[in-house]
């Protein structure tokens, strides 16, 4: 199993536990990935505000540096995902457009056919490797922890730019991993909602009482921790809090998990190696638990 | 086919809280909706049940309900399509409006917000003998936002709303579009300079529930990205939303990836703004994340095309 490996931004600058714990997940897993070094930004639904045109130009680069390795592509975040997954649906749809697109393309010696197949992790995992494959190499069951999952906009919604109508088990995908390695998921309203911070530097305020209202809410369903698929959601939902729990007037202690690091736990793989202390929100009492599995 | 609704019933003026009521309908047609199943519940099981509806056929917008958590419309959605693996469906109250009793909501707060836009046509100058006449063609942009039924179902379910009431919202904002984009107002500046306010387009964001739920095709906030476009265009560029726009470009186009730190400081305006992502900022550090900003940036393998590329592309802006 190989794909081309799409890591973002925020996992090589401000999430290194991101990155690192997807290298020593996939590499568990016996999951092969091509770095993609020179792809440029996906523009986070940001720049495609601005110039969707540029936004979608740039992300046929990288599909046509994946194609050109003969590979599908991997990233592992929601919101990369959710942009890519537009703009894949925008091009495949109007080759009229795609071609307009590769005018742009072809001084680098790059050209985009409209056939790269985007996966985020979350879905290499669950349709690729499959539950089985994965539970056959779990030595650390997670036992009666109880962990909230936190999807992150972008990877479901718009549903039918997501494949979800086809596919309608991509909705509780998190849901199902998490108990396939042995812990309780936990229901609440807040799982698919916004974490809020898109807007962080526009309306602070309203950013932080999102972050919060869903942390609460999960801390409140007793969740041991949270766990995302979204490394920007994550900057909210870890990053920020401190400042969260002054927003809905709570105290918050809730360790959120990367995905790939929760897999990581139940794959036996050491904390330190998952990054797990550079969570902002202390996970030492949480990786003790981990150690009495 | 049986279907087991599972109804979220309050009467704010008898009970303590809402609580959920379980109807067995047997021997239903496959295709019946949840709106056919409601009535039959209010006029064969139970006559107490609080609902509204009239068409039928997804063009009044008064039966917009949550179905397992999701506003939509009762009548467009066949029971059959919403069925757990229980056989169950989950109807409950829209969410963001005061509920007056069972499935019936108070949709005072939806109207203000319309009211809100300014939503007639403020034409100057002389009225003329018949009606304005228009090309075709500049109409054409407002095909989705007049598709709107006033539903509110996008209202229900906006995030933004749930934390913060005085957001103007997505269907007072789309309803906002279809008057700046009409070429007869003549109000468009001061539309403009109104919606880029607090509480206004720089307010959403970007979640998409409103392009999820909107069973009219509307996508609210495309049009709320539009007017984005369309304010910066006027001018209206002092705005921690514009500044967060351009120096994210900026810093893609120069590196072909994002310098976290410096977007988040020089999105802010104020000093005072500055200074709160002090904090975080310390706590990255101590964590040993502090991502690579300014000078210790550096760029992509390929950067140079990426740069290329936005420059091929501004052009055309
Ligand atoms: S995209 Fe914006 S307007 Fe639409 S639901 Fe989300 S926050 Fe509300
Ligand atoms: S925009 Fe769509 S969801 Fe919102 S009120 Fe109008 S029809 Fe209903
Ligand atoms: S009853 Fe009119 S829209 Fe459903």
């Amino acid at each position: 199993m190989k794909y081309a490996f799409y890591p973002g931004c925020v996992a090589k600058g401000g999430a290194p536990e991101l990155y690192q714990s997807t290298l020593a997940v996939t590499k568990a897993l016996g999951i092969e990935l091509v770095e993609l070094e020179g792809a440029a930004c996906t523009g986070a639904g940001v720049l495609s505000e601005r110039n969707p045109e540029l936004a979608d130009t740039l992300n046929a680069r990288t599909f046509a540096m994946a194609e050109r390795h003969g590979l599908p592509l991997m990233n592992i975040c929601s919101t990369c995902h959710g942009v890519m997954c537009q703009a894949n649906a925008r091009m495949q749809k109007d080759p009229a457009y795609l071609e307009r697109i590769n005018t742009h393309l072809a001084p680098e010696g790059l050209h985009y056919s409209g056939k790269t197949v985007v996966k985020h992790l979350l879905w290499v995992l669950m349709e690729d490797v499959g539950i089985d494959a994965i539970k056959a190499k779990i030595s650390k069951p997670l036992g009666d922890l109880k962990a909230a999952p936190f999807y992150g906009c972008y990877i479901v919604r718009p549903s039918w730019v997501l494949g979800y109508d086809e596919m309608p088990q991509r909705k509780r995908y998190l849901e199902d991993l998490i108990e396939a390695l042995g812990a309780e998921s936990v229901e609440y309203t807040g799982k698919d909602k916004c974490c809020g911070f898109p807007i962080l530097t526009m309306n602070r305020d309203n950013s932080l009482k999102m972050t919060g209202t869903h942390v609460l809410e999960a801390q409140d369903k007793g969740a041991d921790f949270m766990v995302t698929p979204c490394p920007l959601c994550h900057l909210n939902l870890d990053g920020s809090q401190v400042e969260a729990s002054d927003a809905v007037k709570a105290h918050l202690d809730m360790p959120v998990l990367h995905l790939p690091q929760l897999v990581g736990v139940a794959l036996g793989i050491e904390p330190k190696a998952l990054g797990l202390h550079k969570n902002m929100v202390n996970t030492r009492r949480l990786v003790e638990q981990f150690a009495k599995l | 086919m049986d279907v087991n609704l599972r109804v979220q019933r309050y009467d704010p003026a008898g009970d303590r809280k809402p609580y959920y009521e379980e109807y067995l309908l047997t021997g239903q047609p496959e295709g019946v909706t949840v709106l056919d199943a409601l009535i039959e519940v209010r006029e064969n099981v139970d006559e107490t049940l609080g609902m509204r509806c009239s068409c039928r056929s997804s063009i009044c917008g008064s039966c917009a309900m949550r179905i397992n958590g999701q506003a939509t419309l009762a009548c467009k959605t066949r029971v059959s399509s919403v069925a757990q693996p229980d056989g169950s469906v989950t109807v409950e109250p829209m969410g963001n409006m005061p509920v007056l009793k069972d499935l019936v909501v108070d949709f005072e707060i939806f109207w203000n917000k319309i009211n809100d836009i300014g939503p007639w046509l403020k034409t100057e100058g002389p009225v003329p003998e018949r009606e304005y006449i228009v090309d075709n063609e500049k109409m054409l942009n407002l095909i989705g936002t007049v598709g709107c039924i006033m539903c509110g179902a996008c209202v229900s379910d906006c995030t933004v709303l749930a934390a913060d009431p005085d957001f103007l919202g997505p269907a007072a904002l789309a309803k906002a579009y279809r008057f700046v984009g009409d070429p007869r107002d003549a109000h468009r500046e001061e539309r403009l300079a109104d919606y880029v306010k607090d509480g206004g387009i720089w307010d959403c964001t970007h979640c998409y529930y409103c392009v999820e739920v909107c069973p009219k095709g509307v996508a609210p906030m495309e049009w709320i990205l539009e007017l984005r476009r369309e304010a910066e265009a006027a001018g209206h560029t002092n705005h921690n939303g514009v500044r967060h726009s351009k120096v994210f470009a900026e810093s893609v186009k120069e590196a072909g990836w994002l310098d976290e730190a410096k977007l988040a400081m020089e999105s802010m305006g104020s000093l005072k703004e500055k200074l709160s992502l002090v904090p975080v900022g310390l706590r990255s550090l101590l964590h040993g994340k502090m991502p690579p900003t300014g000078p210790l940036h550096y760029k992509r393998p390929g950067a140079d095309h990426v740069k290329r590329i936005f420059e091929e592309l501004e052009a055309k802006e």
